[in-house]
């Protein structure tokens, strides 16, 4: 005996008008269509480069004036930045906001951006005044660049994505 | 382009280590150099290194937060001179002392190494940055 299954229709429409009439209540309640853009698809990662190349940038500096009499080493305050740049919508922090009108914590925290960079504690201060240990910004530097890579990388998972969605494959 | 600034900031820590060691050369080369006047006796001479602000702290990612150091002179040591006691030296004073330059060749040698170590380390920094720029060229391939 052959036995067959099969969806059966409801009220009459056809199984490919069920998904539609599904798909189409979510985007209902989602408040219209789904916004798609480059921007969207490839979520925090480009914002994230930037920082780390920004990163990189000043722990560079910190490296050439080792030797600087005087001068002080900086950093950035990589999760406050990151919270500031993209608001609440990747926010890690354990506020969130639930309306944008409500105050935003990290807008409180700086309200003239000055967190941006900040100065670090030297471990062993030395007699010039300068605060750059080499080893420290060394291994800082080694570990922004394999955080720089893990961000390539998932943008390279995005974009591989958009393309297998775009292809059909 | 934040990483691309890292290759100007590299490059002119290297500069500068480079002019520290170009001195360090003249001064240990010039160790054992006399002069006919005491006056005219060479003095050691050092590198002054100075960090080069763009901006202060602003906050902006786009602006360049600092365009590494730079060299504003070069400044001669005020370490009294060596005088020895040489009266067979054609240049020996009536006394016969001879006025020899104020240059630690001990001193000299830490200088070296040091800035030899400080340049290493911004070539090091900098071929990161360009395996890093590396990859972003083949982002999406």
């Amino acid at each position: 005996m052959k036995t067959t299954a099969s969806v059966t229709p409801v009220n009459g429409f056809g199984e490919r008008s069920v998904g539609r009439l599904v798909a189409a209540h979510y985007l209902e309640r989602l408040g219209g269509p789904i916004k798609i853009g480059i921007d969207n698809a490839l979520g925090i990662h480009p914002e994230a480069l930037r920082l780390r190349a920004k990163r990189a940038e000043l722990i560079a500096n910190n490296i050439a004036n080792a030797d600087t009499p005087g001068f002080k080493a900086r950093d950035i305050d990589f999760q406050s930045v990151l919270a500031s740049r993209t608001g609440d919508r990747f926010s890690t922090s354990g506020v969130r906001r639930t309306d944008e009108q409500h105050m935003s914590l990290q807008n409180l925290q700086s309200t003239n951006g000055t967190h941006a960079t900040l100065y670090r504690t030297a471990l062993m201060p030395s007699l010039d005044g300068n605060s750059v240990d080499v080893q420290m910004e060394q291994t800082a530097f080694a570990q922004n660049s394999i955080q720089y890579l893990a961000s390539l990388r998932f943008l390279n998972g995005r974009i591989q994505g958009m393309m297998s969605a775009i292809k059909g494959e | 382009m934040g990483l691309l600034n890292v290759f100007d900031v590299s490059g002119t820590g290297m500069a500068a280590q480079t002019l520290r060691l170009n001195t360090t050369a003249s001064n240990i080369a010039n160790a054992q150099s006399v002069a006919e006047n005491p006056e005219d006796t060479y003095r050691a001479r050092y590198p002054v290194f100075q960090a080069a602000l763009v901006s202060q702290m602003d906050g902006n990612l786009n602006t360049p937060a600092n365009a590494g150091v730079q060299v504003p002179g070069i400044v001669e040591s005020q370490r009294d001179l060596v005088v020895r006691y040489e009266p067979d030296h054609p240049y020996a004073n009536e006394e016969g002392y001879v006025t020899y330059p104020n240059v630690s060749v001990v001193e000299e040698m830490a200088n070296m190494i040091s800035a030899s170590r400080s340049f290493q380390i911004n070539v090091e920094v900098m071929n990161t940055a360009k395996s890093l720029a590396e990859r972003v060229l083949t982002l999406g391939q």
